[in-house]
């Protein structure tokens, strides 16, 4: 298992799920805010594909069980709050994973140190929306409550070790991600669930190739066009 | 989102120029508005800078004040700095 494959993944999978607001976002300004984000992603899963191979023979021609991404960015879109709710996990976290590879001298340092700056603004989208639907209305406040129960159970495999990222302490990164997440959602009159987010019982096996039922669709449709057409150009 | 205010936008491209009017978006606040901006209008490499303005803050000149405000102005020549030679090497004048 190659950690370029594992953090490839995660960037690629996230990148498609948001992709897939395209057309379909509650507004124009926020449609391409998401697709910005889809696009900043995509840019670091071809790099990060590319150091292991062929990067569109890897996107376009693995199946299910060879994709390495953690199960959190291959949930489904949701509503609103429910994407917000899976970007504020997943941008804290891989926000705190680039600054300890951007600091190291591993051979991600270069990619997680340009990577962290684009992190870091998706981050801050996240918390900004985080911080507007939970204080906002009472609807808003439930869904985005509803967006953090549901997406707490993926949250715990985030920080199960890669193999090859020596210089991550994984706890002390648990530890920082926990903290920071507890601070938006406190903020935002919002609560985090109890448990489970890897100190109980937490899904997980994105990493060894198990994914939920969601994720075979997903693939199915981003690999369509490649597989009707191998070797097509324009 | 009908509701939300209308912002406008101003961004300078670089160090030294000043904002320029870029267009106008819909946020629900002043932050939100200057993410979107950002989103909007500097995905390009535009800008190093970004201002968002309430567009119901602006005061503008009305097309029915054309006349006294702007005619006057056209046939004074001696307003414009003509005479003056420019040395090679100024840009964006």
């Amino acid at each position: 298992m190659s950690a370029a494959l594992c953090l490839g993944d995660d960037a690629l999978v996230l990148s498609h799920r948001l992709g897939e607001w395209a057309g379909h976002a509650p507004v124009l300004e926020e449609e391409v805010a998401l697709a910005n984000i889809a696009l900043d992603l995509l840019g670091q899963a071809r790099v990060l594909l590319s150091l292991e191979g062929d990067e569109d023979e890897l996107a376009f021609r693995r199946e299910e069980r060879a994709f390495r991404n953690v199960q959190l960015v291959e949930q489904p879109n949701g509503d609103f709050a429910h994407t917000m709710a899976r970007q504020l996990y997943f941008s804290v976290y891989q926000e705190l994973l680039y600054e300890r590879l951007a600091a190291g001298e591993g051979p991600y340092a270069p990619l997680a140190g340009k990577a962290v700056k684009e992190v870091a603004y998706h981050r801050d989208h996240a918390e900004h929306w985080t911080l507007r639907l939970g204080d906002g209305t009472a609807e808003s406040h439930e869904r985005m409550q509803r967006g953090l129960d549901a997406l707490w159970r993926y949250t715990g495999e985030l920080f199960r070790p890669v193999e090859g990222l020596a210089e991550v302490d994984w706890a002390a990164l648990h530890g920082a991600w926990r903290s920071r997440v507890e601070d938006v959602v406190g903020r935002a009159t919002l609560t985090l669930p109890e448990g489970s987010d890897g100190s109980g019982w937490s899904a997980g096996g994105g990493r060894q190739g198990v994914h939920t039922e969601p994720f075979g669709r997903m693939i199915a449709e981003m690999q369509h066009l490649h597989r009707s057409h191998p070797g097509a150009t324009w | 989102m009908s509701d939300w205010p209308l912002w406008e936008v101003f961004v300078r491209s670089r160090r030294g120029l000043s904002h320029v009017h870029a267009g106008s978006l819909h946020a629900p606040d002043a932050a939100m508005a200057l993410r979107n901006a950002r989103d909007l209008y500097t995905r390009r490499q535009e800008g190093v800078s970004v201002w968002v303005v309430p567009s119901a803050e602006i005061t503008a000149s009305s097309p029915d004040e054309r006349d006294p405000f702007f005619e006057p102005a056209a046939d004074k020549p001696y307003r414009h700095p003509t005479f003056y030679e420019l040395p090679d090497g100024v840009k964006n004048l």
